[in-house]
């Protein structure tokens, strides 16, 4: 692939924007990196880091993990199935098969529903679940929700509606008709997004734990918080190996499946 | 002659597939569902309908308290700020790192029948699993190290969003010089040119539109992230939004929920704009 | 009367499509509509299959006019049409046996077709009305695998299978060569005499029409021509039906201008 750059000018008037957009935002923050890496501040710093290099990794602990990350993928796999259903039936009104008001309204849900981040969720979930990994599933669905729902939104939007219209024509209802004439233009889409969203849920699965709702991140924020360095350490070591098996995995499987 | 209409029922081939796909997706299903604990039921609990119903009626009118909103306009920045900073250190270490880890700039690929250097083969490998591990660990996780390690506030955000960013960033330039018409690189170097300048003049205005790009998506997606970051005591919004919750003041919360759809909505805008004038 | 045309018209967009039409059309006819292309043919199915809705007069189907029943009714009443659409709008990845079982959604219950979806229910049914097109052992390919005269055979297939009281057939034939074009019709109206459903086919090939349909109706520019049995229409009637004065007189090659032929290609 040859790419020209079209707007030479323009790209050179952004860079310059950019430029001056981050001095300003250093002065802002006004970090200073002088008092960060030297002296006290950074031996500190290297001794904190020290002590992530010895990691525990007696059987008792890796069991504990081994059921992190088994919570952790079970929350992203029922929250992401929970999204694609969510956000299919979300999609519906908001391809204005319904009407132009219930499309306004479906879309704005979506947004909202997308734009609060899914840690944020997580938090208000624990508040109206209780801790675990029932609030981070709900959080994941709640989010995953809005991102799946306007993907698939605009997959049906660009789908042709002639199909379900000569079904409509010989007496079907419109969800039959949907089922038998429109889903299956649109279902690899739809597989195609959900998977993507999987894939990356389970990164955020991992996290979620954070304000407590459960999976390896409520195990890294609790060692980390009793100062168990060593504990925390195989657990960020599992999350690492756990987003770069999914990656690869992900990868090996479009490669194989993915059809040009 | 037509064939006689048969008597026996056919069989539908694909059933059988179907139905293991079916037993599959359940042998996974029930597993899946009783370790995360899934229970939408819990919703309804009393209790927690009751924690939940005080703090969302808290939530009309979202708090007009100028105090406050000062409050918000200083940490939206600050979450601007520190967006905008993590990603300038990205980029400061994903350019070299994207320099060594790509392929487009190897003998092989600029030199006719050339052995590929010595020095490239060591380097590349190790700086491209450098890129990939630092894009693989979540940048929460870093944020957490970081305020563990240099106290609450932005400074611990700007530089997890500079490390986790500087691997996406390298990993996406390398890719892109590999994508880009290497032919005017290739006449340079065959001309005698050092490669490092064969590749400013003859790679670099070629791939800097999509650089840009990419790099400006990314600024909205670390816009994303600070906020997030925030939350574990990296500053900006994201703090403001912890405490807020914390103290269960709904009005609060309301307020930078608000605040956050807001800036989400004008990052998208902005970006997808000004990568629209790029591309 | 199973179809009753008063007055009826229909506009595309402010541009007279069709214009005032009585017609009547008895239970159990058969009836072809011919005409050039542009006349209104396929509005005027689409007017008795009550996919679009008369902008003047009034449309009478089946006894009913769809226009003043209650949504639920007319949904019911469709069940009971059958409109075969000349480009058949059918899934390219759907395989035939599902495409031809949407022809009963308006007979089954919701939870009936949602399993069917996944696990066929009638396929001897399904056979069965494929195989009078000589599509039976097609059952289980998927859409994209057939030519155009099969997709037409497919969506044949289909309106068979829901049985309708009202057949209504949009060019059926129209990319099928003339020897398997006949066969099909025939089929067609075979299955209309048999069940005592009424037949209304547009065709662009006047030779079928008069060969098959008792009962010509002639459309063009949105207006009756003509509406008699099949042996009154005189060739006067089909050339002022087909009379185009907008198109050039076919200019003849001069001989010494004909293409050089690839002798590779040539004719031996």
């Amino acid at each position: 692939m040859s790419t020209v750059n079209k707007r030479p000018l323009l790209t050179l008037v952004l860079l310059l924007c950019l430029a001056v957009v981050s001095g300003l935002s250093f002065l802002y923050l006004g970090m200073d990196f002088g008092a960060l890496f030297s002296g006290d501040a950074g031996s500190q710093m290297a001794a904190y880091a020290g002590n992530f290099l010895r990691p525990d990794v007696s059987p008792i602990h890796l069991g504990a993990i081994g059921r992190g990350v088994l919570e952790t993928l079970a929350m992203s796999l029922i929250g992401t199935l929970l999204a694609a259903l969510a956000g299919l039936l979300l999609a519906l009104p908001a391809a204005g098969r319904n009407g132009a008001a219930l499309r306004l309204a479906a879309r704005f849900l979506l947004n909202a529903l997308r734009s609060i981040p899914e840690l944020v969720w997580a938090a208000l979930m624990v508040l109206a679940a209780g801790l675990g990994p029932n609030a981070g599933t709900l959080a994941l669905a709640l989010h995953t929700a809005g991102v799946l729902g306007r993907l698939f939104a605009e997959a049906l939007e660009n789908t042709p509606s002639a199909p379900a219209e000569a079904l409509r024509l010989a007496g079907s209802g419109r969800f039959a008709a949907f089922s038998y004439a429109t889903l299956p233009l649109v279902w690899p889409q739809l597989v195609a997004y959900t998977l993507y969203r999987w894939e990356n849920n389970i990164r955020m699965a991992a996290v979620l734990g954070f304000v407590g709702a459960g999976g390896l991140g409520q195990m890294l924020y609790i060692h980390l918080s009793l100062f168990q360095e060593a504990q925390a350490a195989t657990v960020i070591a599992a999350m690492l190996v756990l987003v770069l098996g999914v990656d690869s995995l992900s990868g090996w499987g479009r490669q194989r499946w993915v059809r040009a | 002659m037509k064939p006689p209409l048969r008597d026996n029922p056919p069989r539908d081939p694909a059933s059988r597939t179907r139905l293991s796909l079916a037993i599959v997706a359940l042998v996974l299903l029930w597993p899946a569902l009783q370790v995360s604990e899934f229970n939408l039921a819990a919703l309804l609990d009393p209790a927690n309908i009751h924690t939940m119903g005080s703090f969302l009626s808290g939530f009309w009118p979202p708090t007009g308290d100028p105090v406050f909103v000062a409050l918000l306009a200083r940490a939206t920045v600050e979450t601007l700020a520190m967006a905008t900073a993590g990603m300038t250190l990205a980029l400061a270490l994903a350019l070299p790192c994207s320099l060594v880890a790509t392929r487009a700039l190897s003998r092989a690929r600029l030199l006719p029948n050339a052995e590929p250097g010595s020095l490239g083969l060591v380097l590349r490998w190790p700086t491209r699993s450098l890129l990939i591990v630092l894009r693989s660990v979540p940048e929460i996780v870093w944020a957490l190290l970081f305020v563990r390690a240099v106290g609450l506030g932005p400074t611990a955000g700007v530089l997890a969003i500079a490390i986790t960013y500087a691997g996406m960033l390298g990993k996406v330039y390398a890719e892109i010089y590999e994508s880009v018409d290497l032919r005017p690189a290739q006449a340079l170097v065959q001309a005698g040119s050092s490669r490092p300048l064969a590749f400013c003049y003859g790679l670099l205005p070629n791939a800097l539109g999509e650089m840009l790009s990419y790099t400006i998506y990314r600024w909205e997606c670390a816009i994303r992230a600070s906020l997030i970051m925030g939350f574990v005591g990296a500053g900006g919004l994201g703090q403001q939004l912890d405490l807020s919750l914390r103290m269960f003041a709904g009005g609060e919360v309301a307020a930078i929920l608000l605040v956050f759809l807001a800036l989400v909505m004008l990052s998208d805008q902005l970006s997808a704009g000004l990568r629209r004038l790029l591309v | 009367m199973t179809i009753r045309l008063a007055g009826a018209g229909f506009r595309h967009g402010g541009i007279p499509a069709l214009g005032a039409l009585a017609m009547t059309v008895a239970r159990g006819e058969q009836v072809a509509v011919i005409g050039p292309s542009g006349a209104g043919k396929t509005t005027l199915l689409r007017l008795l299959a009550t996919a679009l809705r008369p902008d003047s007069g009034s449309v009478e189907v089946l006894g009913c006019d769809p226009w003043r029943l209650s949504p639920r009714a007319r949904q019911q009443l469709r069940a009971r049409i059958g409109l075969i659409q000349q480009a058949p709008p059918l899934p390219p990845r759907q395989r035939v046996v599902t495409a031809v079982g949407g022809g009963r959604l308006g007979q089954w219950s919701l939870a009936r077709s949602l399993v069917n979806l996944v696990y066929p229910l009638d396929l001897q049914g399904v056979r069965q009305s494929l195989e009078r097109l000589d599509m039976g052992d097609r059952l289980f390919d998927r859409c994209d695998q057939l030519s155009g005269g099969q997709l037409q055979r497919v969506a044949i297939a289909r309106t068979l299978y829901q049985h309708p009281d009202l057949l209504l057939a949009d060019e059926p034939v129209s990319a099928m060569d003339p020897v398997l074009a006949g066969h099909t019709l025939s089929v067609l109206i075979a299955q209309g005499r048999a069940k005592g459903a009424t037949l209304v086919a547009s065709l662009h090939a006047v030779d079928l029409a008069l060969e098959y349909f008792p009962r010509i109706v002639g459309l063009r520019d949105g207006a009756m021509m003509f509406d008699c049995p099949a042996h009154q229409v005189t060739s006067d009637n089909l050339d002022a039906l087909y009379a185009n004065d907008q198109l050039y007189p076919a200019v003849p090659h001069p001989p010494h201008q004909s293409p050089t032929v690839d002798a590779t290609y040539g004719c031996r």
